[in-house]
């Protein structure tokens, strides 16, 4: 039931790209067409997988203070090794993903993975966590890459959509897109999920003229006073 | 005297509404667009009325959805619809307009709250938009409906590759008559819409002067034709219209002058050395997100304060 709990949480509760709003480089850059996504989705859920088991099968035995470079030394032994069986099986995919398969290294989900789960609970648990986080990661990006590659080249997956094809909006498949898409996802997530953010709106702190504001001006005052004596 | 009424200024509410200064608003961009049906035909008013009809649908369905009070009858979002289509070619497809009515009023402005919440103008920005998503029909001029529409470079374009025989007269310049957006040609009618806007204290003069006086300032300086660069492209428009928006402007007189002045120089610096040959509509964007900044340094000190540099 626990481990079930560990597998689910990340896929909507926890989503690691819409809630916890982790991996957003890799999210915007490789989100512009479906196969792309599901690439890159499927090679960081893989490494995801395999760092929480081993970081969580050495959790003992890594020294707390180092703990950070020793991750990062196990999750760049796993990245390259499949960034080798990408090279090796589909090097189409690996022409596309570029740069953006190497730095699964330095993933934020993957080290947060790390540093929030696996080094604090068992292998089988960590192991639920780490596919259920891929699988978020890798739903997110499908998510994204459709809307983009949709209306952005009027194509799913490479195949021609007829109307759309026509009458692309061609801004979505470029950087400033990708940010449109990402901010009305995660609006969306906010506005429909059970997890709403707290509301800040409380006082004058919150405000962003608080300074240029006449309360403000009332202790700019005081502290003026102060200054002439 | 039943209870002393004590609270905080203002104490005198004047009859002036947000409906009203949009209303006058709407009366200063009447001529443009009577000229802009003269020059480009009847397709300009076609253009208008859907982005205004999807401006103002899209405000009241977005408020409709997230029950907020609905702000449809302020006006606000029909003069951005107006804005917005004066600053498309004629020729834009028509589903490419309703695309941008729906991104100005939605993404631009109400995501970020509604009127008085927005950090960017939503026209500008929305053109911006457009420019980038569909570069083919944005920048696809075509000249007045006399000579049968036919594609050709704007004034500025010309201007900027040098094409001498293509570029108007000052007469043409200051009728509209002559290649651009919906809105921007006819310089007559714009600063005719200006100076009513001032007149009836809509708007104040600072930004606008300040804006045309460094473009003409560093023209000059330049050595380039000055009244050319003046009347041309969407300075003007952009001067009266675009960068006088209450909610993304400076507030004091100081503070406009200063967004004034750095909108001219911004779009100096893209028409002379830029890739594109316009700068005006990207020269407010970067006004508008510098404003709380300006607003922060330009503020007025309180009288009896201040003493705290």
């Amino acid at each position: 039931m626990n481990t079930l709990h560990n597998f689910s949480k990340g896929i909507i509760k926890e989503n690691p790209v819409l809630v916890l709003v982790l991996g957003t480089c890799p999210t915007l850059a490789t989100s512009t067409s479906v196969i792309n996504a599901l690439g890159m989705g499927a090679a960081a859920t893989l490494v995801l997988i395999c760092s929480n088991i081993v970081i969580s099968a050495l959790r003992k035995v890594i020294p707390d203070k180092v703990r950070i470079p020793c991750y990062i030394v196990l999750i760049a032994g796993l990245v390259t090794s499949v960034q080798m069986l990408v090279k090796a099986y589909t090097p189409a995919l690996n022409d596309a993903l570029g740069i953006y398969l190497p730095l699964i290294v330095v993933n934020c989900i993957i080290l947060g993975r790390a540093e929030m789960f696996a080094s604090k609970n068992k292998v089988i648990d960590s192991a639920a966590d780490g596919f259920g986080m891929g699988i978020g990661f890798t739903l997110a990006l499908f998510l994204m890459a459709s809307i983009r590659e949709v209306f952005g080249n009027g194509t799913f997956c490479g195949i021609e959509i007829p109307v759309l094809n026509d009458n692309h909006v061609s801004i979505l498949t470029m950087a400033p897109g990708g940010f449109f898409v990402f901010g009305l996802l995660i609006a969306c997530v906010n506005k429909f999920g059970k997890h709403k953010p707290k509301s800040n709106n409380s006082g004058c702190e919150s405000c962003p003229q608080a300074e240029l504001c006449s309360k403000k001006g009332g202790s700019t005052l005081v502290k003026g006073a102060n200054t002439d004596d | 005297m039943s209870k002393l009424i004590l609270n905080v200024s203002p104490h005198i509410s004047g009859k002036r509404t947000t409906q009203k200064i949009m209303l006058d608003v709407i009366i200063a961009l009447m001529p443009a667009a009577v000229a802009s049906v003269i020059i480009f035909g009847w397709r300009s008013l076609l253009v208008i009325g859907v982005c205004v009809c999807t401006c103002a649908a899209s405000e009241f369905l977005f408020e409709k959805l997230c029950k907020r009070e609905n702000t449809v009858y302020d006006l606000s979002a029909v003069v951005t619809g107006i804005l917005l289509a004066f600053n498309l070619p004629v020729s834009i497809p028509i589903w490419q307009a309703v695309f941008g009515s729906i991104t100005a009023i939605i993404v631009v402005k109400q995501l970020f709250g509604g009127i008085g919440q927005n950090f960017a103008n939503p026209a500008i920005t929305a053109r911006i938009i457009m420019m980038t998503a569909f570069s083919g029909s944005m920048t696809a001029w075509t000249s007045p409906q006399t000579s049968d529409a036919v594609s050709s470079a704007t004034p500025l374009a010309a201007a900027s590759k040098n094409i001498t025989d293509s570029m108007p007269s000052y007469t043409d310049l200051l009728l509209g008559n002559h290649s651009g957006c919906i809105g921007e040609t006819c310089a007559l009618a714009l600063i005719a819409g200006g100076i009513y806007l001032i007149i009836k204290r809509v708007i104040s003069w600072q930004t606008p002067a300040a804006f045309i006086a460094t473009v003409a300032v560093m023209s000059l300086i330049c050595g380039r034709d000055v009244i050319y660069q003046l009347l041309s492209g969407g300075l003007l428009l952009g001067a009266v219209f675009m960068a006088t928006d209450y909610a993304t402007t400076p507030p004091t007189p100081f503070g406009k002058a200063v967004f004034g002045i750095g909108c001219g120089i911004v779009t100096i610096l893209i028409r002379f050395w830029g890739n594109l040959p316009e700068g005006v509509s990207f020269s407010i964007l970067l006004m508008n997100i510098l404003t709380p900044y300006i607003s922060k340094i330009t503020r007025s000190k309180p009288l009896t304060g201040g003493a705290e540099a």
